[in-house]
């Protein structure tokens, strides 16, 4: 029983970062704005939650801070895109490169110093919690609610939302910086509660596979939800598989992850036409008002 | 998505090269390719620690010139355009490279290339590598004398001989303490992901490990075993910071002599292939203080530790039973470097399959 707890609370601090940065990338992609940034505003978030943790000893100082590294890195975002209507791709990948690189130089002198760690209650800290609350509430709000609805609209189809009187490009800076503000704090989860220190691109890929788990979700947060506790089950589970001794080929564990997720979620999301429905129809597509 | 991916690589070497590609020309250029982050506070920490004594030491007549996270599959780019950029010689310093850097060599038959923990050479390119084992045999003895379960928990990286012939020295350093040592592996397959490495931490101590001994390049496991009340051993670094109550020692890669005097052999001309191997005796491996254990213990580990470096006492020193019954080694005479080098099989003992 004991055993089984432990693999259970693993597998729950796998997945958390994964579906925090997942659920504001989802808000973020449905109003329309596709930002490949996700890896570059995480790592931010780490750099910036650790440092200010460590130098003022709150972690929760720590948290804010992370928030708003990640807000700030997806504001240049917004405006590289929505104001200047740069091209959305490579904005988002020019993002990770910039965060990944200025977390280095930021980071430098934090190599090597342990850092604080999220209190716990039973092993679990509070932002396993929020992260679940905040997946309701963002599918409450998408789904339930007249903002949810305008910003679905604006995903869909910016021109029609604009001709309504919506005001496009201001809800997908809102939408970008809550994806941002996700982002960062999910890279506070890493530098904070998973492995509490600094180390350099200490993300390694969580904000692809983020990324990823949105599209294979077809934009639904309890789909994301679903996703990101299966490929930290099955990554776990893996590891408890080898440690058992039973002779897998631990590359194929390795690969598991990726496979079992992305074959559920499609499963899930079997109906393409329904799947289509969900796809936010101007995602990345530069909107440029017209009067 | 692996398209991205891959530019994302390929534009992060290109910047990582642009700024390497800025600097003066007129000393011996002398560069080194890294698979981490120099902060990565372990493997290439240590490298980049060598790198430092090289500047310190040879300062006023050698520039140094880094890149790092270099992915192993970007390696052949990073390496040629260090060799166009006017470097003397190449240091590359993951098992990964070793390919990319034999074709990159043949190229450039005036720069000299070294390679760390490979096997291929060229007359152009060196291997150099450290016995890391020796340090893993002290690890084991260690082990044995400390857990209450007689079971440890082994984070690896890849099958690669290196990591191979550490496991079988652990084990055979544990078993001369204890015969029925028990040791649970867990390959990441990955060299740096402190969030995989902490989770199989967690996953092998729920399964009855108490120490924690690990090949991957990150502080996080012995972050777990320190939360968790367990022990463990650093990894190339002494990271008795992250874990004051868990890490018993740590196997510290000492590379700094050795840069030094082949960045001097080049720039006199007295370089040449080789393929050099030296561990505690030369002091290229060296261990950190040893802590949280009874004296006796380490005691114990000490001795070991000064008989390996005087040579009286070898890891491999046969015969020794593989996994699959059959004995290898002479009586009395350790192992063949060959065979150590090109290590693939498991001793007696340990329970997992190798990956191939």
């Amino acid at each position: 029983m004991e055993q089984f707890l432990a693999v259970f609370l693993t597998i729950i601090t796998a997945a958390t970062p994964l579906l925090i940065a997942a659920i504001g990338e989802l808000v973020v992609e449905r109003s329309g704005v596709l930002n490949l940034g996700v890896e570059g505003m995480m790592v931010m978030g780490a750099i910036a939650g650790f440092a200010v943790a460590l130098l003022t000893g709150s972690t929760l100082l720590g948290i804010g801070a992370a928030i708003a590294a990640g807000v700030a890195m997806s504001l240049l975002f917004g405006f590289l895109t929505l104001t200047l209507v740069a091209n959305q791709v490579a904005s988002g990948l020019a993002l990770t490169l910039l965060g990944l690189g200025l977390s280095g130089l930021i980071g430098e002198s934090f190599v090597g110093q342990p850092g604080l760690k999220l209190p716990t209650v039973f092993g679990i800290d509070g932002l396993v919690p929020f992260s679940l609350l905040l997946t309701a509430a963002v599918a409450y709000v998408l789904f339930k609610t007249k903002v949810g609805l305008i910003i679905r609209a604006v995903g869909n189809n910016h021109n029609s939302a604009h001709a309504l009187g919506y005001r496009v490009i201001g809800l997908r800076y809102l939408c970008v910086m809550f994806g941002g503000g996700c982002a960062g704090l999910a890279g506070a989860y890493l530098s904070l509660a998973y492995t509490p220190q600094w180390i350099e691109n200490m993300t390694a890929g969580r904000g692809w596979i983020a990324l990823a788990l949105v599209v294979f979700a077809s934009w639904r947060p309890l789909r994301t939800l679903v996703g990101a506790y299966l490929f930290g089950a099955v990554s776990i589970l893996g590891f408890v598989v080898q440690a058992m001794g039973l002779g897998i080929p631990s590359q194929f564990l390795s690969a598991l992850p990726y496979l079992v997720t992305i074959i559920a979620l499609v499963i899930i999301s079997g109906n393409k036409r329904l799947t289509r429905a969900n796809t936010p129809a101007c995602l990345a597509q530069s909107f440029v008002p017209d009067r | 998505m692996k398209k991205l991916l891959m530019s994302v690589a390929v534009a992060a070497v290109a910047l990582s090269l642009g700024s390497a590609a800025s600097l003066a020309a007129d000393k011996f250029k002398a560069c080194w390719v890294y698979v981490g982050p120099v902060g990565d506070g372990g493997y290439t920490f240590q490298h980049d620690v060598g790198r430092k004594q090289v500047d310190k030491e040879l300062g006023d007549k050698v520039e140094t010139v880094f890149v790092e996270n270099v992915a192993e599959a970007d390696a052949d780019r990073a390496i040629e355009r260090l060799a166009r950029d006017g470097c003397k010689i190449i240091f590359t310093t993951s098992f990964g490279f070793m390919d990319p850097t034999i074709k990159v060599a043949a190229k450039f038959p005036d720069v000299k290339f070294e390679h760390a923990t490979g096997y291929k050479t060229a007359p152009n390119v060196a291997t150099y590598n450290a016995k890391f084992h020796e340090g893993r045999y002290i690890l084991g003895q260690i082990a044995a004398k400390m857990s209450k379960t007689g079971t440890a928990g082994y984070i690896v990286s890849f099958p690669i001989p290196e990591v191979v012939s550490g496991i079988n020295s652990f084990m055979l350093g544990a078993q001369s303490v204890n015969p029925d040592f028990k040791v649970k592996i867990v390959w990441v397959n990955t060299w740096f992901d402190p969030g995989k490495e902490a989770d199989a931490a967690k996953v092998l101590l729920s399964q009855g490990a108490d120490i924690l001994v690990q090949h991957t390049d990150s502080t996080a496991a012995l972050q777990i075993a320190q939360e968790q009340g367990k022990l463990g051993f650093g990894q190339s670094s002494d990271m008795i910071k992250f874990a004051p109550k868990a890490q018993m020692t740590a196997i510290v890669d000492t590379w700094g002599p050795y840069y030094v005097e082949r960045v001097k052999a080049a720039m006199d001309g007295s370089w040449k292939s080789q393929q050099s191997w030296e561990g505690m005796k030369e002091g290229l491996v060296t261990m950190a203080p040893y802590t949280n254990m009874p004296d006796d213990v380490a005691k114990m580990a000490a001795a070991t530790q000064a008989d390996i470096t005087s040579g009286k006492l070898n890891p491999f020193t046969g015969p020794i039973t593989k996994q699959d019954g059959t004995v290898v080694g002479e009586a009395g005479k350790p192992l063949a470097d060959g065979d150590i080098l090109g290590m693939n099989w498991y001793v007696k003992g340990v329970d997992d399959k190798l990956p191939q």
